[in-house]
């Protein structure tokens, strides 16, 4: 016998960022359709407990994130709402084909960046815009990374604009992270909505780390590698991240300290002696890899590592050097590069974006820099940013002066209403701002995962999705 | 393995282990609060004595109350050797190793970091009765147990954790002995009362020993009770075999099973053991119980020297 049915979202009201749930005439989309009539055959009451349920469970898994600057203890949660973003998946198969697009042609940019340099030689961009590049590294020029591969992990940030189209805000090829909430999100909201699980085919995400592993292997100098994932420590924001893929691929989890080299290889000590190490999966910073070739102060890394990533004998993913296509003054020319690259139009479009180092963008940007987003070009984690419209004058000014300063270090794009889902806020149902970030993995195939991270600002009106900044996330179901 | 890893395995064990000790230690001397005529007050002190933590915790506090002592014991932040301390580094040097530990042993850890912080958050009144506290953190403990004992394959890393275990069990008995054995000493011409009765009780009772000896011996005299928690070779929790247990895991980890050793820390452990093999309490007692418990001491803290240098701290 069905339950008696709820009305959970009479008085949902979407604003005028595109809903992700309801059309505006308040008719429920396609793909939340089902979902939607399962939702409703529960309580408010018992979906209340399934939240505190996630959120315990959460807790107790040590999914956590260590707070910059607060004492001990002080490990907070990323909140996981359990209402999922869906996705249909003929959207998601456009998303999929063009993220796979862009990432091959990033990869080409950055291996001509470092070698002929022939898309400067082209004119499609400037020398200029390359050297002062903070990210771009010297050290790289003529480096030859196994398999011709530089972006193994990419997360690509996309949003949705008014109209509901999807675009780039950024890309992240560094480190990005943000892939273990991907995996336990989807293995919470499994137990949370068991029979839903049941009833429609969610395409699985759980394979992650067997992709990962093996585009490890694939680039590996040797066959039957020893792989390892070094990280900063457990002081690092993203430790549990690092920890959970390392675990889930069954290799050690090191720090610099336990890594050294000689003899052109690098080791890790063992308690039995010395035993090479083939590929690292680093999650710290380039300039901290290797404190003889970069930050000289670095206690992160370990002496002498990129001599021997040089020489060929251990790889490393991603390979150093690719912040270079991750600038944010740069990813406004990446339909440009793709043309350049492939032959092909960008099938996913950028977000307009004002470079400050071109005259007349810095003009506009200036002039209109109380309905722009500002950005530092080399920050992350919604740091060094101000949003126009939601500033105070004496901000605009102070910002106005930082770019005036100093033009390369910024870009601005316009105020965009992030599409919204519903999540649950009280005692009802309300309207939260969401991006997403898939993730890519470039190994002997480039492999999109389904689905990926979707952030979600969880203050009411709030565009700002960063964890640092009072952000949560939900899983995203590709259906 | 890697050598920082092993070196973390051993300490979270230690630090579980020492866990456990202070809710026993805790509990017994509350319970034997309970048991003294009304003339008589229960003393605190002793149990401070235990840890060696004397002066930090005169830093903090003005007298051995029964409060006082509690609190420290259990959630003070400034004592190393604190519940919460304990279960703060042990779960620090989880963390530290997370890949490598099974979820189960994770998460079993986390959760006790996080009850023993809500136990804190809650309980203002524990001073009063910390009974139900204690008997949790026993849980927790003998749950970790069971659980690495019977979800974790018996490799290196285990073994690394058993010496842990064992070391700071072995220096955990000898500790608490000591000092209740310098208190008791004197009632020893009084024997028989059952004052004295209750207090050797409570000495067993705190190493969870007082069954197994009652079968053994029966009556309960402080020689025997000396004995069964020096040498015996069956109890779990006697130095003897705790000691035996941590040198059958070094053998374990270095592969070497034949007789003798192959490394410093092998070598002293094997003494410590072969000395005690070949003494009877008699010897023991000659020597000065608190002389011979006060030099297993410092022998303990060398083995765990010896094997950081064998295991932890390689040179290029």
């Amino acid at each position: 016998m069905e339950s008696p049915k709820t009305l959970h979202f009479q008085n949902y009201r979407p604003g005028v960022a595109f809903d992700e749930m309801f059309a505006p005439d308040h008719l429920v989309r396609n793909n939340y359709a089902s979902y939607k009539d399962h939702l409703e055959s529960l309580s408010i009451v018992n979906i209340k407990k399934l939240q505190d349920a996630t959120d315990q469970a959460q807790l107790l898994m040590g999914m956590t994130f260590q707070v910059h600057g607060d004492e001990m203890g002080m490990e907070k949660i990323l909140k996981l709402d359990i209402i999922p973003r869906i996705i249909e998946k003929a959207e998601w198969d456009m998303l999929e084909t063009g993220l796979r697009q862009r990432i091959k042609a990033l990869n080409l940019f950055i291996e001509d960046i470092y070698h002929e340099q022939n898309v400067i030689k082209d004119g499609v961009l400037e020398w200029e815009m390359i050297r002062s590049c903070p990210a771009y590294l010297e050290s790289c020029k003529n480096l030859e990374p196994q398999r011709g591969i530089w972006t193994h992990i990419s997360g690509v940030d996309i949003i949705r604009d008014n109209d509901g189209k999807f675009c780039v805000l950024e890309d992240n090829l560094r480190c990005p992270s943000g892939v273990s909430y991907m995996l336990e999100n989807r293995k919470i909201l499994k137990a949370t909505f068991p029979k839903f699980f049941d009833k429609i085919l969610v395409q699985p995400v759980s394979d992650y780390p067997k992709i990962l592993h093996q585009m490890l292997e694939y680039i590996a100098p040797v066959t039957h590698p020893n792989i390892v994932v070094l990280t900063p420590g457990i002081y690092n924001s993203a430790y549990y991240e690092h920890s959970y893929l390392a675990q889930e691929m069954g290799v050690e989890l090191v720090e610099g300290r336990d890594l050294l080299v000689k003899d052109d290889h690098v080791y890790m000590r063992n308690t039995k002696g010395f035993q090479q190490v083939d590929v690292i999966y680093r999650r710290i910073d380039d300039t901290f890899l290797d404190p003889m070739e970069f930050n000289p102060e670095s206690m992160l890394g370990v002496r002498g590592l990129f001599d021997v990533y040089k020489k060929g004998n251990v790889a490393i993913a991603n390979a150093p050097g690719t912040g270079v296509a991750d600038d944010k003054a740069i990813c406004p020319y990446v339909p440009d590069l793709v043309k350049y690259y492939l032959g092909e139009d960008a099938i996913i479009s950028n977000v307009e974006t004002y470079i400050c180092s071109r005259k007349e963008d810095l003009e506009y940007v200036l002039d209109n820099i109380e309905k722009l987003v500002v950005k530092e070009t080399n920050a992350a984690g919604g740091y060094g940013m101000m949003m126009g419209p939601k500033s105070t004058p004496q901000m605009h000014a102070e910002f106005r002066d930082k770019v005036r300063k100093n033009p390369r270090n910024y870009v601005a794009q316009p105020m965009i209403n992030l599409s919204t889902v519903p999540c649950l806020a009280d005692e009802d149902f309300s309207p939260r701002h969401v991006d997403l970030r898939p993730f890519i993995i470039y190994g002997k195939d480039i492999s999109v995962i389904p689905g990926g991270l979707t952030r979600v600002a969880l203050k009411e009106g709030s565009l700002v999705v960063n964890s640092s900044q009072g952000g949560g996330t939900k899983d995203t179901w590709i259906v | 393995m890697l050598s920082r890893v092993a070196e973390s395995i051993l300490w979270m064990n230690r630090y579980i282990e020492r866990m456990e000790n202070n809710a026993r230690f805790l509990d017994v001397n509350f319970n034997l609060a309970l048991d003294l005529p009304p003339e008589l007050k229960q003393q605190w002190k002793p149990l401070i004595q235990t840890s060696g933590a004397v002066e930090e915790y005169e830093s903090l506090y003005d007298d051995y109350s029964q409060e006082n002592v509690i609190s420290f014991i259990c959630f003070e932040e400034q004592n190393s050797s604190s519940i919460l301390s304990c279960i703060t580094r042990a779960r620090e040097n989880a963390r530290t190793m997370r890949s490598i530990l099974t979820k189960e042993i994770w998460e079993h850890i986390n959760s006790v970091y996080h009850m023993v912080l809500q136990f804190k958050r809650d309980d203002a009144k524990l001073h009063q009765d910390p009974r139900m506290f204690v008997e949790k953190i026993k849980q927790a403990s003998q749950l970790y147990y069971g659980i690495n004992d019977n979800t974790v394959s018996q490799n290196e890393a285990w073994h690394f954790g058993k010496v842990g275990s064992y070391l700071e069990r072995a220096d955990n008995i000898s500790r608490i002995l000591d000092v209740k054995y310098h208190i008791l000493l004197p009632s020893v011409k009084s024997v028989g009362t059952t004052l004295d009765w209750i207090q050797w009780v409570a000495l067993l009772k705190s190493a969870s020993a007082f069954n197994m000896y009652s079968r053994k011996y029966g009556e309960v005299k402080p020689y025997n009770v000396a004995e069964f928690l020096v040498l015996d070779r069956d109890f779990p929790r006697s130095i003897y075999y705790s000691l035996n247990q941590a040198n059958q895991s070094m053998h374990a980890i270095s592969e070497n099973y034949k007789s003798g050793f192959s490394n410093s820390a092998e070598k002293l452990i094997g003494m410590v053991i072969s000395e005690m093999s070949y003494s009877g309490m008699d010897d023991i007692f000659h020597q000065g119980l608190h002389e011979f418990l006060d030099l297993t001491q410092l022998k303990i803290i060398d083995i765990a020297n010896a094997l950081h240098d064998v295991y932890f701290s390689l040179k290029n």
